[in-house]
């Protein structure tokens, strides 16, 4: 019971990992990023490259993958999806167009990594040692991308609530129009909170690659995923995020342990199904709009 | 990296290069012979496809162009290759296929990857009279196949062949005294873990071996030590997934990580990839998985050093599919010599009759299937030998029970 | 009826029994490109049928598509071929009816990561049942379908598909679904059943599409989960819709016949880059079309008869 708890946990600390840029780009930029899961998998293939190319640390390649990215998506935000916000007359009209050209974007990625790296599967080794914790055994490079997701959960947290950009990205979320009249510059809040974003996706791919196998194909899966877990745990809300999280690799896990292991994914997805049933706007989401 | 950017760079270049050439990319035939496949570049497919596929398919045409081509009658002409991206679908496949016969008019047909694809482009390839070599198809139906599509060849054999071997090998060892007969079976809810799962419970229950834990797990499990912690807490001798290439990956690790080391663990596709000697190292040693090869034969070693010049960032071959991939291609190319023409009815009578000499051995066809088969493999001193069936040439001792895991 | 419209009646009617010779003429080739146009122009009108008025962007295509094939690879060796299509059908409506219930009240995005679950969790409990009871996962469709009547099923299916939509448009049933689409308040103070009128149109389109993945089964002899609940296929037919229009009825087989045509050339012409380009081709439409097809035709359209009225005005 103990170690079906950890690994529950710990499973859920990467899901929520990966859902929390989502959660700001979909949240507060509005956009719908369907390519999420490729700038995962091309953080993990710059990590990967480091490691084995360089030698580099994965977590002090996270000090070289984090300015990266961010500075990567914020270009993209003022470039390319600026002039989609401005042309939208209203917010469904911008999900539409986003959704198509962050699909774009999607084939585009993907396509990179493919002509560089070649579609085979991707592995190594990094921390790969057993932990023993309340007397179980974990890996430790799992166990240390749950604290992260739990360190930088609670960092953006407080961010969010405690300071003045925070504020004002949480304005934008709420309502962009309104954010205006009290001087807030929406296309640079949105354009930041995208970047965050694109910093946190990014920061996931990379401790995601110390322990699973991708190709430059496999970034659908995690779109999918943190698609599913933000809307589940309320768009735009981050400690909805964690709970959200948690509560799919806690269901996973028990599941497989005391049921079957074959219907893991099935129980996660009527979990899902069933929390949208009873709270449409998802476990921490308001009312819509 | 600085390879990854020239291809991309050298892929960049091709584009631009093909799209100023145009249309007329397709020149005269006569003087040379139409080689057409549709393959996984993109999708799920995409992984197996560029470990197993891909780089053979290269690695053959690039060798048979080299010595001047394939030799027709008495003069050689060369190859001119037709592909396209089946984008892993089965609809694409199938279209690919009916545009390489229709609009390309290919002189033969190479297969696309996987057991799926295959199925779904055997009616095509069977009507229009092609020659199938499926050199990555893993079925029960095969026999049944061959005898609907006599054009169909299937040299990976079926799945219930898989299972009885490694069960034959258990039971020897049983009887040897070096397990006991506790067995964990752990199996990918996908196509492949289910047909080999399916064959081997009856096979284990028959051979009287114990099947302490007995499960399922989907595509796409993230996290696979809640499987893991529950088969070690049973503490079988056996321990056998049936798993697809990044689980079995995930297997090992995890089982590296709990310490979970039965005398026999074995996994799945994957086992035999370059990836999983790259990423255990000396961890490797004493797994075991399915596919193999005669690893001390000269022809092997030729073809692994060969292959690895040709692919792309010196890629080794996988241990069991590749070399059969390979073996394929050159029967395609002795049958296409000996009957000295583009006579797809003849090439196919001489595949069903014929003597190979390949880089897995001589091989004769027996209703459209090989008789010999690697069907489990184990990595020794970091090369991954056949081990089962024992009568194969070349077949080496099995290391039991499996040495300890290292500490990393 | 106005002489536009018998004209316009009559080409349509021309240009359904030209095709319906199609298959006499051409190669294996084109009919199957043929046949790949046909499953995506249905898919993609019955798609912008139900999301034109309503506005939900619905991932569950492949959740019906692959249901309508998974019948087939069940059923399709023990019955009449006929039968087989009409419980196909059957299935998909029942399905569509429990799902549009406890579905449509939820709106906007978490509609569509629900429609987009609801197709994986079919597909896992489809895997699991098959893993566990039947103990077989891949099932064999060898059924005496030719190429052929792939092709004339589709057809009759896409005319069908038209002809209701058409009907539709004309009948009080469309008129509320245009008030359900301006305003859905309003719609209920008309006295419309706006839950009624929503889950009628999405269980018709969705047995449209059951009707498509069962029609399609013979052509993959071979059925497995990850072929018929294929996940690409409701992101292509949602693409397709999008960028042809879908508040158009014809609006979402101009995006779907394009797109098949592209996609079949770039995976043909560059099959090691095709990935690469199409995003960048993509991304163009999307720039360049920011309406979709049927924007960029009624801009022309409107455009048209302004400037020979200046043509006139100048002689």
């Amino acid at each position: 019971m103990t170690n079906a708890v950890l690994t529950g946990l710990v499973l859920g600390g990467m899901y929520a990992l990966i859902a929390m840029g989502l959660t700001l780009q979909y949240g507060v930029a509005r956009i719908m990023n369907l390519s999420y899961g490729e700038f995962l998998i091309g953080a993990a293939f710059a990590s990967y490259w480091l490691f084995t190319g360089w030698a580099l640390n994965p977590l002090a390649g996270l000090a070289f993958v984090i300015p990266v990215s961010f500075g990567i998506s914020y270009l993209l935000y003022r470039v390319l999806l600026t002039p989609l916000v401005r042309r939208a007359r209203t917010r469904d009209a911008l999900e539409v167009d986003s959704i198509l050209a962050t699909f774009g974007m999607m084939f585009i990625v993907q396509g990179i990594m493919l002509t560089m790296f070649g579609g085979a599967y991707f592995s190594y080794s990094f921390l790969a040692v057993p932990v023993t914790i309340v007397g179980e055994v974990l890996a430790l490079n799992r166990l240390i991308a749950f604290g992260l997701a739990v360190v930088v959960g609670l960092a953006l947290y407080l961010t969010l609530t405690r300071t003045r950009i925070g504020t004002s990205i949480r304005a934008v979320a709420v309502d962009p129009i309104a954010a205006q009249l009290v001087a807030i510059d929406v296309t640079r809040t949105s354009a930041l909170a995208f970047a965050l974003g694109g910093a946190l996706v990014a920061s996931a791919g990379v401790l995601i690659s110390m322990f699973l196998t991708f190709s430059a194909t496999s970034g659908v899966v995690f779109t999918m995923k943190a698609l599913i877990v933000v809307v589940m745990g309320g768009v735009g809300n981050l400690l909805g995020c964690l709970v959200a999280g948690l509560a799919l690799g806690l269901s996973e896990a028990l599941v497989a342990t005391f049921i079957d292991p074959g219907l893991t994914l099935a129980v996660n997805f009527a979990l899902f199904l069933g929390v949208l049933l009873v709270k449409p706007a998802g476990i921490f989401g308001r009312a819509q709009r | 990296m600085v390879s990854a950017v020239k291809r991309l760079a050298a892929g960049l270049l091709a584009v631009v290069g093909a799209a100023s050439v145009g249309w007329d990319g397709a020149a005269e035939a006569q003087t040379s012979v139409k080689i057409g496949y549709a393959i996984s570049r993109t999708g799920p497919a995409a992984g197996g496809a560029a470990v197993t596929t891909i780089p053979n398919y290269e690695l053959w045409v690039k060798e048979v162009n080299a010595g001047g081509g394939l030799k027709l009658g008495d003069k050689r002409v060369p190859i001119e290759v037709v592909q396209y991206d089946d984008r892993s679908s089965a609809e694409e496949a199938a279209k690919a296929l009916e545009r390489l016969i229709t609009q390309d008019k290919v002189d033969f047909i190479l297969p696309p990857w996987g057991t799926g694809l295959n199925l779904a482009v055997g009616p095509i390839l069977n009507k229009a009279g092609y020659p199938h070599i499926a050199s990555t198809a893993v079925t029960d139906r095969a026999p049944e196949l061959a005898k609907r599509w006599p054009n169909s060849f299937w040299l990976l054999g079926t799945s219930a062949d898989a299972a009885k071997t490694l069960v034959e090998l258990l039971v020897k060892l049983r009887t040897e005294g070096k397990i006991g007969d506790t067995v964990a079976m752990a199996s990918i809810a996908d196509g492949f873990g289910i047909d080999l799962s399916g064959a081997a419970r009856p096979a284990l229950t028959a051979a009287k071996f114990k099947l302490a834990y007995d499960k399922t797990y989907p595509v796409g499990t993230q996290d696979l030590s809640p499987i893991i912690n529950e088969v070690k807490a049973l503490n079988p001798d056996v321990f056998i997934a049936f798993s697809y290439p990044p689980d079995t990956i995930a297997i090992t690790e995890q089982s590296r990580i709990s310490g979970f080391n039965p005398k026999i663990f074995y996994t799945g596709v994957g086992t035999a990839f370059p990836l999983f000697k790259q990423k255990f190292g000396a961890n490797a040693e004493g797994v075991m998985g399915i596919g193999g090869w005669n690893g001390d034969s000269p022809a092997i070693k030729d073809y692994l050093a060969r292959h690895k010049a040709s692919a792309a960032n010196g890629a080794e071959p996988d241990r069991w599919a590749s070399a059969v991939t390979y073996a394929g291609l050159q029967m395609l190319q002795q049958a296409i010599e000996r009957v000295g023409k583009v006579d797809r009815a003849a090439v196919i009578n001489d595949l069903q009759s014929g003597t190979f000499d390949t880089v897995i051995g001589k091989v004769k066809l027996e209703n459209n299937m090989p008789t010999k088969y690697w069907w489990v493999g184990q990595w020794q001193d970091g090369e991954f030998y056949g081990v089962g069936p024992s009568g194969n040439e070349g077949a080496r001792a099995p290391v039991v029970p499996k040495p300890a895991w290292k500490a990393q | 009826m106005s002489s536009t419209q018998i004209t316009t009646g009559a080409i349509c009617l021309a240009a359904v029994v030209a095709l319906a010779f199609a298959p006499m003429i051409v190669d294996a080739y084109h009919l199957a490109l043929a046949i790949s146009l046909l499953q995506f122009t249905v898919l993609a009108t019955a798609w912008g049928m139900f999301s034109g008025p309503t506005r939900y962007v619905s991932l569950a295509t492949t959740a019906f598509f692959g249901v309508g094939a998974y019948t087939v690879a069940v059923l399709g060796e023990q019955l009449p071929w006929s039968l087989v299509l009409l419980i196909a059908a059957a299935i998909g409506a029942v399905m569509a009816v429990i799902v549009g219930l406890s579905t449509l009240r939820l709106s906007g995005v978490h509609f569509v990561i629900f429609t987009f679950g609801l197709a994986e969790l079919v597909r896992q409990i489809v895997v699991w049942y098959e893993v566990n009871m039947t103990r077989v996962l891949g099932r064999y469709v060898f059924v005496d379908i030719t190429q052929n009547d792939i092709y004339w099923q589709l057809l009759t299916l896409a005319v069908i598909v038209f002809g209701t939509g058409w009907l539709i448009a004309r009948s009080r049933f469309g008129f509320a679904l245009r008030i359900i689409g301006e305003d859905e308040t309003v719609a209920r103070h008309c006295g419309i059943n706006v839950t009624i009128a929503k889950v009628a149109l999405f269980t018709i389109t969705a047995t449209f599409m059951t009707l498509v993945g069962a029609i399609m089964a013979p052509r993959f002899t071979y059925i497995e989960p990850s072929i018929a609940f294929n996940a690409t296929i409701s992101f292509e037919v949602v693409i397709m819709a999008l960028l042809g229009g879908a508040h158009r009825l014809w609006g979402p087989a101009l995006g779907a016949i394009p797109l098949t045509l592209l996609f079949d050339f770039l995976s043909a012409r560059f099959p090691s880059t095709s990935t690469l380009i199409m995003g960048v081709v993509f991304l163009l439409i999307v720039y360049a079309l920011p309406s979709g097809v049927v924007g960029l035709w009624e801009k022309l359209k409107a455009w048209r008869p302004t400037a020979s009225k200046m043509r006139g005005a100048q002689a």
